[in-house]
């Protein structure tokens, strides 16, 4: 057999290619996506904005969560703004596919609650280059701030604005702090993480804990049981940009 | 050899000006130092690891690395029993309850061996609750 550079070159090449096509074909497969029916566990909420909507004012959740994780607060600064769950002050901005006109008066006009969606297809999981954000197997799309670099292509990526960056120490904006829990510092990113800790003592979420109106359900979809599979089941559910295939976990009753 | 003289005394003089750190320190009694190490305020008497034969010492970040991963990558929250209590893995909440005075205990090691773990640009430490 003939053996001259091009020859190797060419085997060389094909070669690189066998070895590595199955990993690559894998890694972009595996973002953990769900398939309903698996039995286990799958964390949901369910916002009922007939109760939260009538509250225009209240803010029980966010207070609550940004007291639990330390979250800084700007004073509505909205360069520096880290959001963990917060009300968007326009329907149509959240649900933009959501043409109906005009819509009822109970939601039209009226601030919506949105957090993190925990999607079962996250596409700020594929992006990230490090693995700090990850879908674990009961659905939580957690964070890991001590892989996070700041390369903030997980805010880019998802398309709810769910990821807050910390473009200046966090430190001092922190007005009561829980020592349990670490604040983050300059460089990383952030976003709810539906209280893995909290729920890891047998605690609901924090927001849902403080919701004063019973607007909030937190549980597991998977059992038919639970109280967000009960509302599934029977109410009227919309979710954010569903068009898009990410599959939010955060279900609204409207 | 033609200029043996002057190429001795040139590498003799760069070896001292580039050594001007380790003999300067030397000079300076700076040279070497004693660790002074404050034994936990709360009375305790054991680590969450033997501390014998400098095992604490050398092993305390990878412990640490290991409860990170556990906690956070891995989701689980398990118990470390020394003496007979259970403390949960935690940097703030378990080593800096028994070793509360950072200064004295974290940094009379790692200051003087240059070393600065950015942990505590989130994790708290005792003194800024
Ligand atoms: C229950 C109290 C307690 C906890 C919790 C604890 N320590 Fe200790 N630690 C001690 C005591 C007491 C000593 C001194 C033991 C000795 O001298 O034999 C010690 C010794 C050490 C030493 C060795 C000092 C030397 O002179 O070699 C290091 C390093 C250390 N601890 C770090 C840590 C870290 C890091 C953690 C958390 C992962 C931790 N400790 C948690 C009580 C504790
Ligand atoms: C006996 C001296 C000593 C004590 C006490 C000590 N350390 Fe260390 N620590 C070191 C040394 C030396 C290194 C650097 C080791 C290296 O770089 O190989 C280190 C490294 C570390 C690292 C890794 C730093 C990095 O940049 O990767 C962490 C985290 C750490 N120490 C935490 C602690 C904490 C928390 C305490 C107090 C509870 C503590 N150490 C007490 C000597 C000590
Ligand atoms: C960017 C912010 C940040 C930095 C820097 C950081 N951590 Fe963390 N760390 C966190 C957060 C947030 C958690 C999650 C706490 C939880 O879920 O209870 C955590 C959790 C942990 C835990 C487990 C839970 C606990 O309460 O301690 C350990 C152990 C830990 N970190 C160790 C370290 C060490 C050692 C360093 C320094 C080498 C470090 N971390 C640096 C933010 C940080």
């Amino acid at each position: 057999m003939r053996h001259d550079r091009r020859a190797f070159l060419g085997n060389a090449a094909a070669g690189a290619m066998v070895v590595t096509s199955g990993a690559a074909l894998t890694s972009c497969a595996d973002t953990g996506h769900y398939e309903p029916g698996k039995g286990g566990t799958r964390w949901a909420m369910v916002v009922d904005l007939r109760k939260c909507a009538e509250h225009e004012d209240c803010r029980a959740c966010t207070q609550a969560c940004h007291k639990t994780h330390n979250v800084p607060d700007f004073e509505g600064d909205p360069l520096h703004e880290i959001k963990w769950i917060w009300k968007e002050p326009k329907f149509d901005h959240v649900f933009p596919s959501f043409e109906n006109h005009p819509l009822p008066a109970h939601i039209r006009k009226k601030p919506v609650l949105v957090l993190c969606n925990h999607c079962d297809n996250p596409p700020c999981v594929r992006v990230c280059p490090t693995k700090a954000t990850w879908r674990r197997e009961d659905g939580i799309v957690m964070m890991d701030w001590h892989r996070c670099i700041g390369c903030r292509y997980c805010v880019v990526a998802c398309p709810y604005g769910s990821r807050s960056f910390n473009w200046v120490n966090p430190r001092p904006y922190v007005k009561e702090m829980t020592p349990d829990f670490p604040t983050r510092m300059k460089g990383v990113v952030e976003k709810c993480t539906l209280c893995e800790k909290r729920l890891s003592q047998n605690l609901l979420p924090a927001c849902v804990e403080a919701c004063p109106h019973g607007a909030l359900a937190f549980g597991n979809l998977e059992d038919p049981n639970s109280e967000v599979a009960k509302i599934v089941a029977t109410e009227f559910t919309i979710r954010r940009k569903p068009d898009l295939g990410t599959e939010p976990e955060v279900y609204y009753v409207v | 050899m033609y200029d043996a003289g002057k190429i001795v005394l040139g590498l003799a003089v760069f070896v001292g000006v580039s050594a001007f750190p380790i003999w300067y320190n030397i000079a300076a009694g700076k040279g070497a130092y004693a660790v002074q190490l404050e034994p936990p305020p709360n009375g305790t008497k054991q680590c969450v690891a033997e501390t014998a034969n400098g095992y604490m010492r050398a092993e305390h970040m990878h412990i640490l690395d290991e409860w990170r991963n556990m906690v956070v990558r891995d989701g689980k929250r398990p118990k470390v029993t020394v003496d007979g209590v259970h403390y949960d893995y935690s940097l703030s909440k378990t080593c800096m309850n028994c070793h509360s005075n950072k200064e004295k205990f974290c940094d009379s090691c790692h200051t003087p061996a240059g070393v600065a773990p950015a942990c505590w640009d989130c994790h708290v430490a005792p003194e800024d609750k």
